[in-house]
């Protein structure tokens, strides 16, 4: 019963800071209900018994990720507001609540027409790597089985962060004005020339 | 009443389809990638629920492997914006049409 009730307190904060990601108008509170929204999933991890995912998700998701955002939005100085009720596509909020009202009608339908239970194979109990019954500490199995069955996988991830570190340098890099190609997008946009990129050191 | 693997899935749904919604009603793109951060950890949700269920630490595994992703994905996205927000302060998600068919 205590377990029901931690469930649905997480829930209900997982659910408000989901729809205030979606509905606030400054990108910051968006930024700041995505917190609350991380850290309910972290205490339905810590329900489930997946402590070190929990400490993950808050030191990686909370920790870097929002502040990521937060640097981005207020290094550019891009908090402003958006005005919500503005619809440059005609119908695109109409279309997107049908959409949204269709994915979760299936996904609910799935979800409870399916009820009896997940087809797979289940770990036999109490022996094996990758049985969470095991009496191994939870970070003791996530490693053995990460570093062993999946160790290509985890390789592979290190690639992957390494090539995203560079392609973050490369894509913020300043360039020379004369080194910029011609814009492609001006046709679409009715704002003024932007100054060249030197210009920027001086605010 | 007893808590079920069900009452996670059911909850993972609803937050994927918030996600969703964003994802196409914002027009700015830092909350569009919030709005996929919200549909990556409904996934999450799923993952762990099911491992629970299956008594198999793999729903735990694929957890960390979208962790990364997504601090991949954030990385590369924001330093999109930034490089795009240079050249066109006050773009939105929908003025940026050069690579339309």
């Amino acid at each position: 019963m205590s377990e029901v009730i931690v469930f649905l307190f997480a829930a209900a904060i997982i659910l408000i800071g989901a729809i205030g990601v979606v509905a606030s108008r400054n990108p910051v509170h968006s930024a700041l209900f995505l917190v609350q929204t991380l850290l309910g999933v972290a205490v339905l991890f810590i329900l489930q018994d997946a402590h070190f995912l929990a400490a993950v998700q808050i030191m990686v998701y909370a920790g870097a990720i929002v502040i990521l955002f937060l640097f981005v939005i207020m290094l550019l100085g891009i908090d402003k507001t958006e005005d919500l009720e503005v619809e440059p596509i005609a119908g695109q909020k109409p279309l997107a609540a049908v959409l949204g009202a269709a994915l979760l009608g299936v996904g609910l339908t799935v979800v409870l027409v399916a009820a009896d239970g997940v087809t797979g194979a289940r770990q036999p109990t109490g022996v094996g790597e990758r049985a969470l019954d095991n009496g191994a500490s939870d970070v003791e199995r996530l490693g053995r089985v990460l570093f062993s069955e999946y160790a290509i996988a985890f390789e592979i991830t290190a690639a992957l962060l390494t090539i995203a570190v560079i392609g973050a340098v490369v894509l913020t890099r300043r360039v020379a004005s004369d080194d910029l190609l011609p814009d492609p997008e001006p046709a679409s946009f009715e704002l003024p020339p932007l100054a060249p990129m030197i210009d920027e050191e001086e605010h | 009443m007893e808590l079920t693997t069900n009452w996670y899935l059911v909850l993972s749904v609803i937050v994927f389809s918030i996600g969703a919604v964003g994802l196409l009603v914002r027009r700015n793109p830092l909350v569009m990638f919030m709005s996929v951060e919200l549909m990556l950890n409904s996934v999450n949700i799923t993952f762990v629920a099911l491992g629970a269920d299956l008594n198999d630490v793999g729903g735990q595994v694929a957890v960390f492997f979208v962790l990364v992703v997504a601090a991949v994905e954030v990385v590369v996205g924001l330093a999109l914006v930034v490089a795009i927000n240079r050249r066109h302060p006050d773009a939105t998600a929908d003025d940026l049409s050069v690579l339309r068919g």
